[in-house]
């Protein structure tokens, strides 16, 4: 751990506004923050980045309320503060607006901006003309002129992130906190949002940024403070770094105790087995080509929001593209749903277990078996003796740690459950399978031994999609890899050229890329 | 004394999860004794027969239950489904017995295909998709014979509510270990039933497992529709008249209440077939109980309501 800018120099900046000391979060499965110190200071835009499961909002959520801390001090203008829930965070002068911005969106937008506070009149009736007046006055203040008794709804996701923004300001928020405030946005308004920004700093108001995109974080913020697996990775000033330093402080690079599986690329001649041509989706995907070939393991490599997820998912069929072409095995595809994708012969570990994966109150015998029912059924009546010996098969072939088969899933370990949910697959004899974020969450000893299978599985002709958020893991593991930025390929790594630098360096090259391509 | 303050909460453990899952057969044998000792009679074999009997339209009606909220929903259309099952039956009986039944439970298995393509493929909430059902189908029930009850005169129709076998036997108690039978059937030892449980478990997860949840909620809430029927039916038959106003009143709240009481989840999932049989018994034993006693009606429905609340707090799932 080390810290960018050293401590003399501090002191003539800016007076500090937010000094979050030693934060510990420890949730019954994960220790979520570990001794983390966040120091935001008056008037400046302060970035927090870090990859999924980083602890940033759980951190946020420590500051706002929603969580209790198990450990550390929060000092907030001079005094301790120790929010039991998002209201008294407010009273404090610390405002959060989320991704999903909590309004009315029927509301007229002056409502929205006072409601539960509503200014009224000697008869305490709600005084409307005042609401509306000095709705304008804040709006007008950030440089937005819209009639504020339209109703919310009326405008666009830009105009209604300036009113929960306004909002904040009426409650004389010191410190504003922008969840992904630009996910939603197109280029124009994000510029609006940023000259918002802007205004809120000239007033003295610190803001807390978080987004995935490293182009608003060098454009708009002042330094960064990064996260990774619940710690502190430091604290940067961003005009010390540049996108590739950023990124190698996010992805971070583990101790290289698991040793890399291959070098060769052996699959230059093998036949496709799954071909994506073009595919395009909303502002996810801008039309990517891929193709899988038979055997081999293919990494997706990006950061979140890169798309990587989403062309997954349309592979498997679980959503279904606006526009593009899949090919498996020689044939066009129209998937409509995973049930097609799977009797094509496909498997898709998803990235979140818990929502997308396990069943969690049935058994471990039922969350194996479930996608494979229809091959183990006469007449809809379920073989015991096929499903016993199948489950019994696989409990032992990928080591499972459960008492019994019949143990309901949510009682077993991330790991465990992972590899039940790799059993799902592996029991139908797939030809690929997509492996999303297979060993997030997951320990040490039990993420190599899901190394092991997936290297087990390429031996044996099955090819693996993978996607990882860690590129050390993709490095290990792959046999080619593509790099993905903003829905779009930037290029491909195979074989001895797969390295974590070439990898990054390609992710932070992107933006400049695309970036001349607008210019001209 | 750690030692023994630790040994204490394990024990209090276990018996938290015996009580978790046992706390419904609990309540029923705690109920039986205490009736036992306290209701003058309660021993005999009639009264014992009478329970058992007068349970069947709970019993009936909570099998359908118990796979619709298995599958993540509810259907709180169930008692006017019973009432137009009757109605249908009893318009149609000039065709002949048979005919007049299939056909009364083939516009029942109608009704409930529609209300779950609504669920299904429309995304509409099941609360409130099986509320207009639950008007709209008592409504058609009384609008079928101009809101007033149609007798009926028919030997062969009395005999399905009515008929013993060798004298002893009520036919309708064989038709009831039919369908709880069947429906054991599905949900332990068929692909059906392991979809139901998984799509009301986490229909995420299911779907992406390949499961065509649309298909799979849509046969839940024709069983709810098709048992509703049958309990019409029968009514109908023991009564000897259709009436669209006041069959089937409040039985989709006595279905719900086994169904929480049996231990299935209201949020989905594991379904407790046999359980809401010991729920089914549970509210009848009280309206059996509260009669014998000269309790008032009034008092009963609060007694019902305190029996349900301790029922479902004994198997609730520890707050997070």
């Amino acid at each position: 751990m080390y810290y960018a800018s050293g401590g003399e120099c501090e002191k003539v900046e800016k007076e500090l506004l937010l000094d979050m000391k030693g934060i510990d979060k420890i949730f019954p499965e994960v220790h979520a923050l570990r001794g983390v110190d966040f120091v935001v200071r008056k008037g400046e835009v302060h970035a927090l980045m870090g990859e999924n499961g980083a602890g940033k909002s759980t951190l946020i959520k420590v500051l706002t309320g929603i969580y209790e801390k198990d450990g550390g001090s929060i000092t907030f203008d001079g005094g301790e503060i120790s929010p039991r829930n998002p209201l008294e965070a407010q009273h404090a002068g610390i405002s959060a607006i989320y991704q999903e911005l909590n309004l009315v969106p029927f509301l007229p937008v002056y409502e929205n901006i006072f409601v539960g506070r509503e200014p009224v009149t000697r008869l305490r009736i709600v005084n409307r003309e005042e609401m509306a007046r000095r709705a304008d006055e804040v709006l007008g203040d950030m440089g937005i002129r819209i009639d504020v008794t339209e109703p919310l709804n009326s405008y666009s996701m830009a105009i209604q992130q300036m009113v929960a923004i306004a909002r904040a300001i009426t409650i004389n928020a010191k410190l504003v906190i922008m969840d992904e405030p630009t996910s939603s946005l197109d280029t124009k308004e994000v510029k609006v949002l940023f000259s918002v920004v802007r205004r809120l700093v000239e007033k003295g108001i610190a803001v807390i940024f978080i987004s995935h995109r490293l182009d608003e974080v060098f454009e708009v913020a002042e330094r960064v403070t990064v996260l990774k697996d619940g710690q502190l990775v430091g604290e940067f000033k961003v005009s010390e770094l540049d996108q590739l330093k950023l990124v190698s402080h996010m992805i971070g690079r583990e101790a290289k105790d698991m040793e890399r599986k291959k070098f060769d690329y052996r699959y230059a001649d093998a036949e496709e087995l799954a071909v994506m041509r073009n595919i395009r989706q909303g502002v996810r995907l801008s039309g990517i080509d891929i193709d899988v070939k038979k055997g081999e393991i293919l990494g997706l490599a990006g950061l979140l929001g890169s798309g990587r997820t989403e062309l997954a998912k349309i592979l498997f069929g679980a959503e279904i593209p606006d526009g593009g072409e899949i090919l498996f095995m020689g044939r066009g595809m129209r998937l409509k749903a995973p049930k097609d994708a799977i009797d094509a012969g496909m498997g898709f570990c998803t990235e979140d277990r818990k929502i997308e994966g396990a069943i969690p109150h049935l058994s471990v015998r039922e969350n194996i078996t479930i996608a494979m029912l229809p091959q183990i059924c006469r007449f809809g009546v379920v073989s015991g003796k096929k499903q016993d010996e199948t489950v019994r098969r696989f409990i032992e072939r990928l080591d499972i740690k459960t008492p019994s088969p019949n143990q309901t899933m949510r009682n077993l370990s991330g790991g465990n459950q992972q590899k039940v949910l790799l059993s799902r697959w592996l029991c139908l004899n797939p030809k690929l399978v997509i492996l999303d974020e297979p060993t997030r969450g997951i320990d040490v000893g039990t993420k190599a031994e899901i190394e092991n299978l997936i290297q087990e599985l390429s031996n044996t002709g099955i090819s693996v999609l993978m996607i990882s958020s860690e590129i050390a893991e993709l490095e290990r593991n792959c046999d080619r890899v593509a790099v993905m930025r903003e829905g779009r390929k930037l290029g491909e790594l195979t074989g001895a050229d797969i390295s974590q630098n070439k990898i990054m360096e390609l992710i932070a090259q992107g933006h400049r890329k695309f970036g001349e391509k607008e210019c001209a | 004394m750690a030692n023994l303050s630790d040994e204490r909460s394990a024990q209090g453990k276990h018996l938290a999860a015996a009580a978790r899952k046992y706390g419904a057969l609990l309540v029923l044998i705690v109920m039986i004794a205490a009736n036992a000792a306290i209701t003058p009679n309660f021993l005999k074999a009639g009264t014992l027969w009478n329970i058992i009997i007068q349970s069947c339209t709970i019993i009936l009606t909570g099998m359908g239950m118990t796979m619709v909220i298995s599958s993540g929903g509810i259907d709180i259309s169930v008692g006017s489904m019973m009432a137009v099952g009757s109605m249908a039956a009893a318009k149609l009986l000039p065709l002949g017995l048979a005919p007049a039944i299939l056909l009364s439970l083939a516009l029942c298995l109608l009704m409930g295909a529609f209300t779950g393509f609504m669920i299904a493929k429309l995304r509409l909430q099941p609360m409130i998709m099986t509320l207009t059902m639950m008007m709209a189908l008592r409504g058609g029930a009384q609008v079928m014979n101009n809101a007033m009850l149609l007798y009926i005169n028919d030997a062969r129709f009395a005999m399905i509510g009515n008929y013993k076998i060798s004298g002893a036997l009520p036919l309708q108690t064989f038709v009831v270990l039919v369908a709880v039978l069947a429906v054991y059937f599905i949900m332990e030892k068929m692909s059906l039933g392991r979809y139901i449980q998984s799509v009301g478990d986490n229909p995420h997860s299911s779907r992406l497992a390949g499961i065509n949840t649309v298909r799979t909620i849509i046969i839940v809430y024709m069983f709810s529709a098709f048992f509703a029927g049958v309990t019409g039916i029968i009514e109908t038959s023991r009564l000897s008249a259709a009436d669209g106003n006041a069959i089937g009143r409040l039985a989709e709240m006595d279905a719900i209440a086994a169904v929480a009481v049996g231990g299935t989840s209201m949020l989905g999932g594991r379904a407790h077939v046999l359980g809401t049989i010991v729920g089914a018994l549970i509210m009848q034993l009280i309206t059996i109980s509260v009669n014998m006693n000269n309790i008032p009606f009034e008092l009963a429905q609060v007694i019902k309501a305190a029996v349900i609340i301790v029922a479902v707090f004994l198997q609730r799932e520890k707050a997070r």
